[in-house]
């Protein structure tokens, strides 16, 4: 089923044209994908929740919109799929979680908001990592997401439902959120494109928080002009967040396909070499040779401090995370149990009794370890120690901004592995994002784009673009070149090789 | 997996904290949790190398001081919008558990 004709096939931005020309409408275009989630979902499981009647009324309005003559935003009709992590007006939000199983949120998330008014169905949301912790989807309390390249493994975390959904055909676009790698690396590991934008270039208003000075939203897409489209849609200022960027959106459309010649392009050394797999390794190699012909000067820069980012980020993440999620205490909103053989409770005990019920293994694992890392007497030489770090990993990237104009790296060490083959190895997992995290610590931009599949599994590899702040801009311009490059020696994109997914139907969702 | 001979923490540090953390833990995840959170702070203890540098904390990527915006009425939750997550309510307002001891 890859003709020319299925609406699932296109990109966003052919999509888009279409309904333009009038050669199809949203309605059309969103049914063709709720028929794709209602045929393959069984298997894949990118979604928590599918909106059918909700996306298809968005599809008739903005319908209607474009037969009034009305001017539409490029991507108007084009269905989108958004990560659990953000508030949806009328429809469920549990971030993965059973501690918000079934809470519907009263308000949307200024990027739902901003996906609303331009007239993108949302076709339903996707599944995660509990609360965006983890890198597999295996922390999800409702079941983990499976590769659509290979159903045994892991679509990365925690925005594995997105990256996943958009690689399965399910929807050409979906939202992802990204605190510590959750877009870029899911990315890597399904063949797709996954942009963190600059920290505090898309509005968190309506985000449930993780680490509040870390996370940022961004798009999941299957091109890099997709992403592009779709960071140029939610990306701008919003005055309900007070850590939001007070300037226009980079010029991120106006730098695809541009040209390379003369870009310093920056070779992180501590972001490659040992760890780091023989066919992600070649892939990625491969792909500075592209550049090189395209005219870019390939620098190595060193970045020593790069080492202890992992490090410093599990302090950091865990100390936010406990402390943001302290709001989780069965009170106002959410999951509410008593302690067992306990009359008349107070709501102290109720509150650790539902804590205890409604957060999963990895959730607790990270309050407990960030509330002792803010313990009095550990302060200092735990989270203290870290923001230190962070000030170094700050520094070092503002130093390989002054010789190169972009770094460059392997998005992920490895490709996808298999289930259960990390699940109680902590350690182990969060290595996963030991080349993503330095990003979110100095809040730069990066953008994880498919180089080929590995020659030991067959599986796909990402290479990651990183540009200084608010110069998101380069990603695009960088990745849009790379991108054609490739395709030009594949004969179309990476995605085109992915088996094709088996029919889940009578499958119950 | 190797697990510290000397762990960070011991069983009992993870209990007092699963405490502080409002947390009721099970007997089995004490004993599971207890040796992996070791293991993550041995391999986190690594930050302590710039313990005494002298450098300076950073908190935010992007800093930013008195971010304000106009101080204008806006619509906001009406009633049963504020309430239609809550867990139990009474009279338009959230109903919660007893938060003083019946002994105190």
């Amino acid at each position: 089923m890859s003709s020319e004709d299925d609406l699932t096939r296109l990109s966003a931005t052919e999509l888009a044209e279409r309904l333009a020309a009038g050669d199809t409408t949203s309605v059309q275009a969103t049914q063709a994908h709720l028929d794709r989630i209602a045929d393959v979902d069984g298997n894949v499981h990118a979604f928590l929740h599918v909106d059918v009647d909700g996306a298809l009324e968005q599809a008739d309005a903005v319908d209607r919109r474009r037969a009034d003559g009305e001017l539409l935003h490029p991507l108007a009709g084009v269905p989108i799929a958004v990560k659990d992590l953000l508030a949806t007006k009328g429809m469920p939000t549990t971030c993965g979680s059973r501690m918000l199983e079934g809470w519907i949120p009263p308000y949307d998330a200024t990027v739902v908001e901003r996906l609303r008014a331009a007239g993108l169905p949302i076709l339903g949301k996707t599944n995660m990592d509990e609360f965006a912790m983890g890198s597999s989807t295996e922390h999800s309390a409702y079941g983990p997401t499976r590769n659509p390249w290979d159903l045994g493994r892991i679509p990365g975390g925690s925005g594995g439902g997105s990256a996943a959904a958009v690689a399965a055909y399910e929807a050409p676009l979906a939202i992802g959120t990204d605190t510590g790698g959750s877009i870029r690396q899911p990315g890597a590991v399904t063949g797709t494109v996954g942009v963190k934008p600059t920290y505090g270039g898309v509005s968190r208003y309506g985000l449930v928080a993780l680490a509040s000075s870390l996370d940022q939203a961004g798009p999941v897409t299957r091109t890099v002009r997709d992403a592009a489209l779709l960071h140029d849609l939610i990306g701008g200022h919003d005055p309900r967040d007070s850590t939001s960027i007070d300037a226009p959106v980079p010029p991120v459309l106006d730098a695809l396909d541009g040209d390379l010649t003369g870009l310093r392009v920056g070779v992180v050394t501590e972001l490659g070499g040992e760890g780091y797999q023989p066919g992600v390794r070649a892939r990625f190699e491969e792909s500075l040779e592209l550049l090189t012909k395209a005219g870019a000067e390939i620098v190595e820069v060193s970045c020593p401090s790069f080492t202890k980012a992992l490090a410093a980020y599990y302090l950091i993440l865990p100390s936010e995370a406990s402390s943001n999620l302290a709001r989780f205490d069965a009170m106002r909103f959410g999951l509410r149990v008593g302690p067992e053989g306990v009359d008349a409770p107070s709501a102290e005990q109720v509150m650790a009794a539902t804590r205890a019920a409604g957060f999963g293994s990895e959730v607790k694992r990270r309050i407990i370890l960030g509330t002792y890392a803010l313990s009095s007497g550990y302060y200092d030489a735990y989270y203290g120690s870290a923001q230190k770090v962070r000030t170094l990993i700050s520094r070092e990237f503002d130093a390989a901004f002054g010789r190169t104009d972009v770094l460059v790296s392997p998005t992920t060490p490895t490709t996808a592995f298999e289930f259960g083959a990390k699940l109680d190895d902590p350690l182990a997992m969060y290595l996963n994002d030991v080349a993503t995290i330095p990003a979110n610590l100095a809040g730069v931009p990066g953008l994880s784009l498919p180089i080929g599949l590995a020659d030991e599994d067959g599986l796909p590899s990402g290479l990651q673009v990183l540009a200084p702040a608010m110069a998101d801009d380069r990603l695009y311009r960088v990745g849009s070149v790379l991108e054609r490059l490739l395709e030009e020696q594949w004969g179309g994109p990476l995605l085109g090789r992915a088996p094709e997914l088996a029919s889940s139907t009578g499958v119950g969702r | 997996m190797s697990v510290s001979d000397d762990p960070a923490l011991s069983r009992d540090d993870v209990a007092y904290l699963a405490g502080l953390a409002r947390i009721d833990l099970t007997d089995a995840e004490l004993d599971h949790l207890a040796p992996q959170l070791g293991v993550i702070l041995d391999s986190v203890a690594v930050v302590g190398e710039v313990a005494d540098a002298d450098i300076p904390p950073m908190s935010h990527a992007v800093p930013t001081s008195n971010v304000f915006r106009a101080d204008e009425v806006r619509p906001g939750l009406t009633h049963e919008e504020a309430l239609s997550g809550a867990p139990q309510e009474e009279q338009q307002r959230f109903s919660v558990p007893r938060i003083l001891t019946e002994e105190a």
